[in-house]
């Protein structure tokens, strides 16, 4: 008896799910959706949409993923080995064979992924309903008029609410009497959003718009739009200048100490670097080997490794070469020439001629969104707060510390230094590790946003001798300018004149300002100055 | 057995095999030729020339393996011009001199293929040239298995055109700075000026070789994508792409909303990237590993064993793409029309390639043009997966002819569609 009442209410609750299912998908329509013509498939979305099922989301959500199958006539949603009927949701196991993918095209995921959000649109959950507004955009068609309405009433925050009303005037202005095109123009005015722009630049193309009020509206709405997203581009400019500004900072930060401080002209200085992006390499490696859990957090490891690794190596050279040939530039610079050379063929003997892939930590891929458009990239965010670190240390390692002052001191007068107990030898040999070091961590930076391979130092040896000359020879402060001017000078010119004219404009520059004022920016005064 | 008997084996064996020869071949003493092979192993353009060496030498091994070229067992002389132009020639000249090769394969970049192309017409050499290029040249002695603009950047443009790949309106024309990117732009501007784009919606835009900061670039993409309904297409080379691509998915530039399409980016520059976020975004090829048909799996079979078996690096993930194919087909066109000419002298050889065919990896079987020195191929146009492979979003039906000399270049129309004849070409190349 028991067992019969148990019978019937399964039989009851099967019948149930299958009766709700049947009316929420129309097979007719997935049909369309998996294999008609794309015309079809753009229809078939729009009409799985105005449904507004929630299978329908995930129908559309596992499409836009790329999870759906099919096999024969079955339509499966497959996430690993687990497969679910996208019409009747029923689990489905063992997996038929003969699976094949369906395909999705840009057409059809602009669709899909807007269908979606504006299905998203009356979530409970405010974040999900602020990324489908941000979604939709300016690109919602005018099938979602009534379910953008639809969440208009029911929305009660006003931020959200503000933006849906954006979105509800964008889709009036395609149709809709003259006041509540102009009224919809109006709202559109506040809008930061770039989408916004390319709205109204389409009412003012020619015969578009027959009504000159509603013209003169949309311009006056277009210049307000306007004149925010040249902000948010002004803002967008500043920042990458300030990111390439950082990245010469570390690459030449080094080289102050080694060639601003001791007067070493170190051509080898690219290949510390060079030597810093391949520890992190091998650092990256022996995680993903060892411990994969914890991948996330190999640069904690890698940043100290890549400046004991660069600065062992630095002072190998002090000790071994550079330390015989102090007071004879031409022969330094030959000399570290020539180890630059053999560093570059070591490695690439090592670790193969082509370039390595150093991945990025989760975390550092994406981006921060500033203003609508303008994203501030975590692995550059991550940069510059580094080089700034890296500063800030340095700084104090010089300014606080006992090595720091005795640093100095040789620097500034080598023969009393000696007289008061300095062992000038010493120190010198710590210099040039600090300044290895300083480049290897340089080298960790730059693994995380370019390429790395046995030539990496070659294009940031150059850059590097630039900023501190230009920044005077000796100070770091000088350094620190040059380097934030110079940057944010290429980038203000790349986006003027192109990447190529911009990297010549800023050669000639230098040429002429070091022909004009020999000792760069912040020249060193004094006594102190050796003749 | 006694070491004088092995070597008397061995002398007899050597004996056999020489009169085997003599019967197959020209009567040859030693059974050996000697083929060069030209590709960067290092610098900027490794990431996409070295895969073609390996293919190279893996279809050498084939070939050896079933006997050789007429029973002439391939030897190849691999060299390293190091990504540096004028290395390139140099190293043209080392081979063709020094080794004395009978062909060679290599080059990627144009401008790699222009400094040696001087070297090949003097001497009288013969080069396969296996990478899609702008078109604008035809030389008696090179053979271009890659795509001209016709095969490959004019149908991506249509496409991006048409309103199955989003209808753009306006174009961002990005490139590395040298020959290819240049001269495919100048056709691409005058192609889409026929079709009536005005200057002001098309912006064109150049990187140094290297470059690596591409934050600038893609933001003053979105400022002008803003204007309409914008389409990018990338003529970037070398390993500039993988910052690009990942600046790209860092910025959030979608493919839905600025979808970029890629003449030199295929399965192997992608290796390096996140692709999740690239989803979407095109390439234009003759081939795609993805595409479905036994010829391909078969060689995609063969690949991932010699790439094992030799422990070449991404070996774990042995991928395949077009100019890669381009080379396996340029080395069998090339047995074949040995075969054909009976004879390894270039001129012979030459003729002999006219209307050579090839069941290819691409699943048509390839014929290299009667006329003019180029491969008559199918047009793939696909999107970026989120695994780094892409799906066929477009194809042409068949194979199709290639016009070196684009009819959207003024003058063109007069020239001749294969390459000049003796008198002439002799006078011509020297610069």
């Amino acid at each position: 008896m028991i067992r019969r009442i148990f019978l019937s209410a399964a039989f009851a609750f099967t019948s149930f799910l299958f009766t709700s299912l049947a009316h929420a998908l129309d097979p007719a329509t997935v049909a369309k959706l998996i294999s008609g013509e794309s015309d079809d498939q753009v229809a078939a979305v729009a009409a799985l949409v105005a449904s507004g099922d929630e299978r329908a989301i995930v129908l559309l959500q596992a499409l836009s993923d790329g999870n759906v199958q099919v096999a024969g006539r079955q339509v499966l949603i497959v996430k690993g080995d687990a497969a679910v009927n996208a019409m009747t949701g029923a689990r489905v196991s063992p997996l038929p064979g003969g699976l094949e993918d369906v395909g999705v095209n840009n057409r059809l995921r602009r669709e899909l992924e807007s269908g979606i959000a504006a299905l998203q649109l009356i979530s409970s959950d405010r974040a999900t309903r602020l990324a489908a507004i941000k979604e939709l955009g300016a690109n919602a068609n005018d099938a979602m008029l009534p379910l953008v309405s639809k969440a208009l009433a029911k929305e009660t925050d006003p931020d959200i609410k503000a933006q849906l009303e954006m979105i509800a005037a964008a889709m009036e202005l395609k149709g809709g009497t003259k006041e509540s095109r102009i009224a919809a123009l109006k709202k559109l005015a506040a809008s930061n959003n770039p989408n916004t722009k390319t709205l109204l630049l389409g009412v003012l193309e020619k015969g578009a718009e027959a009504d000159e009020d509603v013209r003169r509206t949309a311009e006056t709405s277009l210049r307000s739009v306007e004149g925010r997203l040249a902000w948010a581009s002004r803002a967008g400019l500043l920042f990458s200048g300030i990111s390439l500004g950082s990245i010469l900072l570390l690459a030449a930060l080094g080289l102050a100490i080694t060639y601003g401080l001791m007067g070493v002209i170190n051509m080898a200085h690219g290949e510390l670097i060079m030597i810093g992006a391949y520890t992190t390499y091998v650092v990256q490696n022996l995680f993903r080997a060892y411990a994969p859990g914890a991948f996330d957090w190999y640069l904690a490891l890698a940043v100290p490794a890549s400046f004991a690794v660069a600065g062992a190596v630095g002072m190998v050279l002090e000790r071994s070469v550079i330390r015989w040939l102090y007071g004879r530039p031409l022969e330094t610079l030959l000399a570290t020439w020539g180890i630059s050379l053999m560093l570059i063929q070591g490695v690439r003997t090592l670790f193969g001629a082509q370039n390595v892939q150093v991945e990025n930590p989760a975390f550092m891929s994406g981006g921060i969104e500033i203003f609508t458009g303008v994203v501030f990239p975590y692995s550059r965010i991550v940069i510059i707060a580094f080089a700034a670190t890296v500063l800030v240390g340095m700084a104090v390692l010089l300014n606080r510390t006992r090595l720091g002052l005795f640093v100095r001191a040789v620097t500034q007068n080598r023969k009393m230094a000696a007289c008061v107990g300095v062992r000038t030898a010493r120190v010198d040999t710590w210099a040039f590790g600090l300044g290895s070091g300083l480049a290897g961590l340089a080298g960790c930076a730059l693994s995380q946003i370019g390429n790395v391979g046995p030539d990496l130092g070659q294009s940031y040896i150059v850059d590097s001798f630039l900023v501190v000359v230009f920044g005077g020879v000796g100070q770091l402060v000088g350094t620190v300018y040059a380097a934030l001017g110079l940057g944010l000078a290429n980038k203000l010119l790349e986006s003027w004149a192109g990447a190529v004219l911009a990297k010549i404009a800023v050669l000639v520059f230098i040429v002429i300002f070091i022909q004009k004022k020999p000792s760069g920016l912040f020249a060193l005064k004094g006594r102190a100055v050796e003749s | 057995m006694k070491r004088r008997s092995f070597c008397k084996t061995l002398a007899l064996s050597a004996a056999l095999l020489a009169a085997g020869a003599g019967c197959l071949g020209a009567g040859a003493a030693d059974k050996v030729v000697k083929v060069g092979v030209l590709h960067s192993l290092s610098g900027t353009m490794a990431i996409s020339e070295t895969v073609l060496k390996d293919v190279a030498l893996m279809t050498f091994d084939e070939i050896n393996a079933k006997g050789g070229v007429m029973g002439y067992k391939i030897e190849a002389t691999v060299v390293d011009p190091a990504s540096n132009w004028p290395l390139f020639a140099e190293k043209a000249r080392g081979l063709l001199t020094q080794d004395k090769v009978a062909v060679v394969f290599g080059c990627w970049t144009s401008v790699s293929r222009k400094s040696v192309l001087p070297v090949f017409e003097e001497l009288n050499g013969l080069l396969f040239y296996p990478v899609q290029y702008e078109g604008e040249e035809l030389s008696k002695n090179v053979f271009y298995t890659g795509a001209a603009p016709n095969q490959q950047a004019i149908p991506a443009v249509e496409y991006l055109m048409s309103k199955e790949g989003g209808g753009a309106k306006r174009w961002v024309l990005l490139g590395t700075d040298y020959v290819y990117p240049r001269t495919t732009n100048k056709i691409l501007r005058a192609f889409l000026k026929s079709k009536g784009v005005a200057d002001k919606d098309i912006d064109e835009k150049y990187t140094p070789f290297g470059h690596s900061d591409y934050q600038t670039i893609v933001a003053d993409i979105k400022k002008f994508a803003a204007g309409g309904k914008t389409a990018v297409v990338s003529t970037i080379n070398g390993d500039s792409n993988v910052p690009f691509y990942k600046e790209l998915g860092n910025q959030g530039l979608k493919a839905t909303d600025v979808p970029v399409v890629a003449f030199s980016v295929g399965e192997e520059e992608l290796r390096g990237v996140d692709t999740k976020p690239l989803v979407g975004h095109l390439a234009a090829w003759n081939y795609f590993m993805s595409l479905k048909n036994p010829v391909n799996d078969a060689w995609k079979k063969q690949w991932t064993a010699y790439a094992k078996a030799k422990k070449l690096p991404g070996a774990d993930k042995p991928l395949t793409n077009d100019p890669m194919e381009a080379t396996y087909i340029g080395i069998h066109m090339w047995k074949q029309a040995v075969e054909k000419a009976k004879s390894f002298d270039a001129d012979k050889v030459i003729a002999a390639m006219a209307g050579q065919s090839f069941a290819a990896p691409d699943g048509f079987t390839i014929k290299m043009d009667e006329k003019n020195h180029h491969l008559h191929k199918p047009v793939f146009i696909g999107e970026v997966k989120a695994d780094g492979q892409f799906n066929v979003v477009w194809k042409t039906k068949g194979p199709i002819r290639a016009q070196p000399w684009s009819p959207f270049i003024a003058g063109n129309d007069k020239k001749k569609d294969e390459p000049e004849t003796a008198a002439p070409a002799a006078a011509a190349p020297k610069k």
